[in-house]
């Protein structure tokens, strides 16, 4: 079978080797980028911008992002026919490619993470490795523990105010460094789009701009749930362990996590009347200049696509959620369900422009709709089918649990 | 113990040198980014499509699927052949049933999922076939986006795919507004026409200008001012395909209408 046929469905007229190609995996693409973008942005709201409420959400965030990162690889290596070929993007780039540019890209935004990570960190590595070094009888696990912790200082153990001050200068510098990476990172997702001109759909320079908007908004709202998710687990935890319904702990813990959760909302809604405001804008804009593809474009837009674009991308994903979020006195609740929905709008949106830029003929006589492969039969089927969509989306949580182990996201009395 | 100041700007310097691959260092040789055109080629191969001759026999996609080793049932091809029927109503009704590979021997027209369209000869206003191929843009978008070079354009106009090269990312697909790149549903690299480059460097006709029984097609040389080819595209009132799109197609059709897609 050609590859493409097992899910494209044509109607009238197409032309003989036209296919959906790019499928669900180059929906999970700028999703995932996305997601990494915006925790990044989120983190360095405080690092940068001194948003002191953010303080708490900021490190889990940056730890998040870091745990996305290699997820933003993953799905379009799962896409390539051949994915042990992909090193070759590095190692022969070829420069008027908008995909070649990813690589390098992707690698300095890599650096600069970790680097902050690093600094944000440093403290607590020393600390610890001190500690562990202080025990004199180390089992097999603590051993390992120090010698992880003593390579993680990189050999800079001093911990004095000066040198301190110094990390949080770091910090600063790479998270305001980190802020135009990121949006590069992201935005050049949308250039990728964007600069196809043989697509009517994605032909417009608006698209790096929309895809970081709505990146944001994305990566907020995972930071948010995330947040909350695992905020109460702990609390759950600690309810076991103390075993005292009466304890004030998690009441208090509550009540903090209300306030982070409103605080980081409100900057969820900012970006999302922007991302919204800029999408409207485009499609008025199409319609305005109605150039030659806009006859099909609309038909698309109106008519195949209505329930995706409208229903769920802009109603359930953007309206119902900007309503849940705004009304006054917001619970973790009902922030759960408006974050859940933001996330729907927006992988929406990934989709509605991937799959729907594919949704008409270059031939602009004719239809193709994608059936997403449910069950995997074949190996192809299986990469860019439901299943391989769900390993790239539940990556990034076994690498956030496995990050958490060795970088606590919570304030640990001795780190910062 | 080395200080931390040191340590810093050290890392740094060697992260940032790990980040730029060593290739990228070659970056600012322009006569390297786009495959090297400069050269004293005397040859620039252009195609030319006779719209009034052709009948749709589909003799020429037959011959080349089996030329370039397309599997014969896949329903994918280098080239294939359209029909457009125009009926009173002003409709267009286009269609393409296995690329033409057998010809067309019915009448009705194949909508896809929407199943066949019987038309009334009654109805029909005017109806003609037109070949489709590789265009071999001057301005190729498939060889501006392809990430690792694998699709390029050598000194004679042609756009070739390096089978052993291509990753397999589609943006070529996605970027050719004729739509005719697909993957090799055997070597699974990127695929399409390439006027039979295999023949056409040793002296002979591609197979379809070959098989055409009509005349339909026709290969030429636009560097070369006596080519029959060359003389018509000069002379006579040539069309290319969506040059809106800025590609430069070196497709020339002969009786093109505003029907064709
Ligand atoms: S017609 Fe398509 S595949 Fe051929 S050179 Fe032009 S862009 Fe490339
Ligand atoms: S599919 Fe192959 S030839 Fe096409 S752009 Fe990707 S690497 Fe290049």
């Amino acid at each position: 079978m050609v590859h493409g046929e097992a899910w494209t469905v044509k109607e009238l007229f197409v032309y003989p080797n036209e296919y959906i190609y790019w499928t669900i995996q180059i929906v999970m693409y700028p999703f995932m980028t996305g997601l990494v973008a915006g925790a990044f942005v989120l983190s360095s709201l405080y690092h940068v911008f001194g948003v002191k409420q953010l303080k708490e959400i900021a490190r889990f965030s940056l730890v998040f992002s870091f745990a996305l990162l290699p997820v933003a690889m993953m799905p379009l290596l799962l896409h390539l026919q051949f994915p042990l070929r992909g090193i070759e993007v590095m190692l022969t780039p070829h420069f008027t490619s908008a995909i070649a540019a990813f690589g390098i890209v992707f690698t300095s935004y890599g650096m600069i993470v970790a680097s902050e990570l690093w600094f944000v960190y440093r403290r607590y590595f020393v600390e610890t490795a001190l500690d562990l070094r202080k025990a004199t009888q180390r089992g097999v696990t603590q051993q390992a523990r120090y010698l992880l912790y003593s390579l993680l200082t990189l050999g800079a153990w001093d911990i004095g105010e000066h040198a301190l001050e110094k990390d949080e200068r770091a910090v600063k510098m790479l998270a305001g460094l980190g802020i135009p990476v990121a949006c590069f990172l992201h935005g050049y997702a949308g250039f990728i789009f964007g600069s196809v001109k043989a697509n009517a759909l994605w032909m417009t320079p608006l698209m790096p701009v929309i895809f970081i908007c709505s990146a944001v908004v994305s990566g907020i709202a995972l930071c948010i749930i995330t947040y909350i998710a695992t905020m109460e687990l702990r609390t759950l935890r600690a309810r076991k362990r103390q075993q005292r319904p009466e304890s004030g702990a998690d009441t208090e813990m509550q009540s903090n996590e209300i306030q982070v959760v409103t605080m980081t909302s409100r900057y969820l809604l900012m970006f999302l009347v922007l991302a919204i405001t800029l999408e409207l804008l485009d499609l008025i804009f199409r319609g305005y200049t109605a150039v030659k593809s806009w006859d099909i474009l609309r038909s698309v837009i109106y008519g195949k696509d209505f329930v995706n674009i409208f229903v769920i991308q802009y109603g359930l994903g953007n309206l119902l959620p900007f309503i849940l979020l705004l009304l006054p006195r917001l619970t973790i609740r009902r922030t759960v369900a408006g974050t859940l929905l933001v996330l729907l709008g927006v992988f929406m949106m990934r989709w509605n422009v991937v799959i729907g830029g594919q949704a008409f003929s270059s031939s602009f006589a004719g239809f193709m709709h994608y059936h997403l492969p449910i069950w995997p039969e074949s190996l192809e089927t299986f990469k860019e089918g439901l299943a391989g969509a769900l390993l790239v989306a539940a990556t990034p949580f076994v690498l956030f649990w496995g990050l958490c182990k060795i970088l606590p996201v919570f304030p640990v009395d001795e780190s910062r | 113990m080395i200080s931390r100041r040191s340590f810093c700007k050290k890392s740094i310097l060697i992260l940032g040198g790990i980040a730029v691959p060593l290739a990228a260092l070659e970056l600012f040789d322009p006569k390297k980014l786009a495959a090297d055109r400069s050269g004293p080629s005397t040859v620039r191969w252009v195609f030319l499509v006779d719209t009034h001759k052709c009948v749709g026999c589909g003799f020429c996609v037959k011959a080349c699927k089996i030329e370039n080793e397309i599997p014969y049932d896949a329903n994918v091809s280098r080239t294939w052949v359209e029909r457009y029927v125009v009926t009173r109503d002003g409709k267009v009704h286009i269609d393409s049933p296995k690329a033409a590979r057998d010809g067309f021997t019915s009448t009705s027209i194949d909508q896809g999922a929407l199943g066949m369209l019987k038309i009334e000869n009654s109805d029909i206003d005017k109806a003609f076939f037109v070949p489709k191929l590789c265009n071999q843009c001057d301005n190729p978008p498939c060889v501006q986006v392809c990430p690792v070079g694998a699709t390029y354009q050598t000194s004679d106009g042609v756009v070739l795919v390096d089978r052993s090269w291509c990753i397999g990312c589609g943006y070529c697909v996605m970027a050719c507004p004729y739509g005719v790149r697909f993957f090799h549903p055997v070597y699974h690299a990127a695929e399409k026409c390439n006027f039979c480059y295999h023949r056409i460097s040793k002296g002979m006709k591609p197979v379809c200008v070959e098989a055409c029984p009509f005349g339909a097609r026709r290969i030429g040389n636009i560097r070369d001012p006596n080519d029959p080819v060359t003389r018509i595209i000069m002379t006579e009132r040539v069309n290319v395909l969506k040059e809106e799109y800025g590609t430069k197609p070196q497709v020339f059709y002969v009786g093109l209408t505003r029907e064709v897609k």
